[in-house]
């Protein structure tokens, strides 16, 4: 029946697109001419020299109401580690030289088409070359890249290079098909040695540790990463069977979890959870996102199915990595806390050698 | 080599008349017949990856709702209507597959590079009619693998168009990457053996098959951008084939190239001291690549329709010929800007961050060589104008964006979220299509002998040009927001909430885009029988291929190939009565060829 209806509306629209065909050809036959079908004639140059214009406005402004609906940059909210201003402050100055080489060279090449359409009888200008012009537009770039090159790279080095003199907290996040454990080090901050070919779930042993391995017996694996404030961290990643990507975008940092490595990325945290709940800016992003679920509430209500829950704002790791069909909800809290509340949550968790089974 | 050429054509010429229905419309060795060929397969596959685009779209403005449209055409992959998260990945990934390689790389290159390198040297066909002709047959195969695949019962390829292992290698994974993923991988072994045919074969065509008097530096830039496609294309598929033919052996033959320590569904699997970060390599070098030999043809025909509608010579033409090259060179030593956060040694990283952003020069000197093309020309608005025109558009909307993905630092924060969705569809799918359509808007009368309808060319230009941006402009807050690409629902991550309105926006648009699609399909077809008869040279254009007769013979042209005696872009050149010269005629007495 539907595809039946299907073909039934495309052949409308055919005979549609065939009359309007018809339509045209007939009101052009009537203002006649001389020239040859299926080429432009000054009346579509003019008309569509206009539209060049209208189109130069309508890119201006989906460019206003999109910064003026969802550009409250940094879109995610100030960044909450120590790394984050760094990359925010080059994506801002990014995004204002594309925005400003946008604004000119779109007018320019609009207003062009608009200022120059054809007429006949009109002489276009015989301008084939010119070495001036060529190296104005190759060395304003050059200088405008070499900043951003120079910039970007010293973010870059400084973000990933590690320094191990700050006796960084050493903690593995740790991917599987569908979900995340976070394994901190233990008292002697050293992971015990792993590998997924050690993997025994009958003794609970579900990271494959070393269970000979005495920087193992004190591991503490977790399903919610909490993390003390102002402490570096250095994450090590690892994966059991699929690419994963660790994406922490509050953080501004990510990593992907490889399969027969370990990766690493480092941070310092620099806001703790309750820190960022009360800032302004997310007190409106929350309110808002509440206004839009009791908004979709409204819709699932009336179908008989349950409201949504309040949002209440929690830093997340999500996996940013395509790795099957439930990818799009592979996720884990993150907890940023002071340090006295950090050490005390860890002291409630269980150490890897209380943790097996036996 | 030319005096060669001719008495080959004349031998064809005599065999003209023995021609059977299958010789001239199935394996037809005459390069004008392989472009129709490859441009009408392209276009079905265009139609197939379109319309799967705009499937995984309404999943994604209206998640899990049941909708007749997924019954019908999803048949058991959505149950009462609702899309499986499985066979949305599958679309995601097909979708990629088919418009990257099936539309922009074959049915782009294969067409144009088909259609105009003969035509605009002064050769009478390829150098190899018969290679020619099984390069389009084993895309034709690779297509039909490429379309059997979707049947498969686990269901197609869905580890995504970059199909990274183990999730590729593994059936126990993802239930695509079982017979569905062998088919792919099958289908691509057989596209890259066409690709390296046909590249084979314009290299060679270009190199020595010129007429007499078409220099190197007398070459229109379409030709200047197919040759550098082809050098790419050579350089860099065989690396594809390559990582291609290792995930085969891992996954058939116990292998262990790619993969290493990995438990899976409660078993330690057998394999050893692989890296995924290998293939990553190994695809990039050639996936980087691939959107220049995606986009350079697309560029080439620009140039050409620009110059010939704006009345104008092309602006800087040794310019544009010399950031070609650059670009060509620069692609080959970028891919690992696909790689920032995948684990490999931060300090590469650093080099590609280098590397990649010098891009943005000779990106820079061709948009700004085009908009000048256009300053004080008498710009003739036909359709092919307008889509060069919005390619320029789009090529520095999408383009620009290039130095936040290209800037490590940055790429962290961005890497795999919709801001790349909407660059990378911006800078490379949209303008790569506006190229072809303009082409095809183009030289369609030199195709078929008939011209395409103008007013429907408008609508479908105007339509298009105003989805395109409604589509993929508000992606990009999307993924500043820090949404990933990919996800079947956003309805996990509350944080998202704001941004869901945007997507039910981006999805009315696509729809619509989509659908404006159905004008263009009408009047392409249609007019093969019933368009408006074309004049000879219906946009008074200089290149040699309007010289030859409309009806298409074997070898091209009647008698003796015309010779050349000046560059391509003689428009309003002053001394002349036209405001044209096209390249065979002669200089006039005291005339000097312009100094390029």
């Amino acid at each position: 029946m539907t595809a039946l209806l299907t073909i039934i509306v495309l052949v409308f629209i055919l005979i549609a697109i065939w009359q309007m065909v018809k339509i045209f050809d007939l009101a052009q036959a009537k203002s006649g001419g001389d020239e040859i079908p299926g080429v432009a004639t000054d009346k579509d140059n003019s008309l569509n020299g206009y539209l060049m214009m209208g189109f130069l406005a309508f890119i201006y402004v989906i460019t206003i109401v999109s910064c003026v609906k969802w550009g409250d940059l940094p879109l995610l909210s100030n960044s909450a580690s120590e790394h984050g201003p760094t990359i925010d402050n080059l994506m801002i100055i990014s995004l204002v030289i594309i925005f400003f080489v946008q604004t000119v060279t779109q007018f320019l090449l609009h207003y062009f088409a608009f200022k120059y359409k054809g007429e006949k009888g009109k002489q276009a200008l015989f301008f084939a070359d010119n070495n001036k012009l060529e190296a104005i537009w190759t060395i304003i770039p050059v200088i405008v890249l070499a900043g951003l090159i120079i910039y970007g790279l010293n973010t870059w080095i400084n973000i990933m290079g590690v320094d191990e003199s700050d006796d960084p907290i050493v903690i593995e996040l740790y991917a599987q098909q569908f979900n995340w454990k976070a394994r901190y080090a233990g008292a002697d901050n050293t992971l015990g040695k792993a590998n997924v070919r050690l993997i025994d779930i009958d003794r609970a042993n579900i990271l494959g540790l070393d269970e000979a391995d005495p920087n193992a017996q004190d591991d503490i694996i977790t399903t919610e990463l909490h993390l003390p404030k102002g402490r570096p961290v250095l994450f090590k990643m690892r994966s059991q069977d699929v690419l994963h990507s660790a994406y922490m975008p509050h953080f501004r940092a990510q990593m992907n979890c490889v399969p027969g490595m370990i990766t690493q990325f480092g941070f310092t945290p620099t806001k703790t959870t309750a820190e960022m709940r009360a800032t302004q800016q997310m007190k409106d992003k929350v309110a808002n996102i509440n206004e839009i679920r009791v908004e979709n509430s409204k819709e699932l209500i009336a179908k008989g199915e349950e409201a949504l829950e309040r949002y209440e704002f929690d830093y997340v790791l999500i996996c940013n990595k395509i790795c099957g069909k439930s990818h799009y909800n592979m996720q884990m809290k993150i907890v940023v806390e002071e340090e006295e509340e950090f050490n005390a949550w860890l002291k409630e968790q269980k150490e890897f050698k209380n943790s097996l089974i036996n | 080599m030319s005096a060669h050429a001719d008495t080959h054509a004349h031998d064809d010429h005599g065999h003209h008349h023995k021609e059977t229905f299958v010789t001239k419309y199935i394996f037809s060795q005459d390069h004008k017949m392989i472009a129709k060929q490859y441009l009408v397969t392209g276009t079905i596959m265009g139609v197939i990856g379109v319309i799967m685009s705009l499937l995984f779209r309404m999943q994604i403005a209206w998640p899990e709702q049941p909708n007749v449209i997924f019954e019908a055409l999803l048949g058991k992959w959505a149950p009462e209507g609702v899309m499986d998260a499985d066979i949305y990945l599958a679309l995601v990934t097909i979708h990629g597959t088919i418009m990257v390689f099936f539309v922009l790389t074959a049915g782009l290159s294969g067409t144009f590079s088909n259609l105009l390198i003969p035509l605009q040297i002064g050769a009478r066909d390829m150098a190899s009619g018969f290679l020619n002709m099984v390069s389009y047959w084993l895309f034709f195969l690779s297509s039909v693998v490429m379309v059997i695949s979707l049947f498969v019962s686990a269901g197609p390829a869905a580890a995504g168009w970059t199909i990274y292992p183990p999730l590729s290698a593994l059936p126990m994974a993802q239930g695509g990457s079982g017979t569905g993923m062998t088919l792919w991988l099958v289908s691509m072994a057989i596209f890259i053996a066409s690709s390296l045919l046909g590249s084979l074969n314009y290299i060679v065509t270009v190199l020595n098959l010129r007429t007499k008097g078409m220099s190197m530096t007398r070459l229109p830039l379409t030709i200047w951008a197919f040759f550098i496609t082809a050098v790419i294309g050579v350089i860099s598929f065989p690396v594809l084939l390559s990582a291609a033919l290792l995930l085969i052996m891992d996954r058939s033959f116990g292998t262990s190239f790619f993969l290493s320590d990995i438990f899976i569904q409660g078993e330690v699997l057998h394999y050893q001291g692989g890296s995924p970060v290998l293939f990553e390599h190994l695809f990039w070098f050639l996936g980087h690549p691939e959107v220049y030999i995606v986009i350079l043809p697309a560029m080439g025909l620009v140039s050409e329709i620009m110059a010939t509608n704006s009345r104008k010579p092309i602006f800087g033409y040794r310019a544009m010929i010399a950031s070609i090259l650059a670009i060509a060179f620069l692609s080959t030593i970028v891919w690992g800007h696909h790689m920032f956060v995948s684990g490999m040694n931060p300090f590469l990283g650093s080099v590609f961050t280098f590397t990649t952003l010098l891009i943005a020069i000779p990106s820079a000197v061709k948009a700004f060589n085009w908009i000048t093309t256009i300053w004080k020309g008498n710009l003739q608005m036909n359709p092919a104008m307008l889509f060069s025109i919005g390619f320029v558009s789009t090529f520095i909307t999408g383009g620009l964006t290039g130095i936040i993905l290209g800037d490590s630092a940055l790429d962290i924060n961005v890497h795999d979220t919709y801001f790349v969705v909407a660059h990378f569809h911006l800078v490379m799918g949209i303008s790569a299509l506006y190229g072809m359509f303009a082409g095809i808007y183009h030289w369609y009368p030199r195709m078929y002998g008939r011209m395409l309808n103008k007013n429907l060319g408008y609508i479908h230009f105007w339509v298009t040009a105003v989805c395109a941006y409604g589509v993929f402009f508000p992606m990009h807050f999307i993924g500043m927001a820090g949404l990933p690409r990919r996800y079947y629902t956003n309805s996990n991550f509350p944080l998202f909430d704001d941004v869901s309105n945007v997507n039910v926006i981006i999805t009315i648009f696509a729809l619509i885009g989509g659908a404006v699609q159905i004008v263009y399909l009408y009047n392409f077809f249609v007019s093969i029988y019933y368009g408006k008869k074309t004049v000879q040279n219906p946009w008074r254009s200089t290149t040699l291929e309007w010289t030859a007769p409309i009806k298409h013979i074997h070898g091209n042209w009647e008698g003796e190939i015309p010779h050349v005696y000046r560059w391509s872009y003689d428009y309003s050149k002053p001394g002349h009565d036209e405001d044209f010269v096209p390249q065979n005629v002669p200089l006039k007495e005291g005339e000097e060829e312009l100094q390029h």
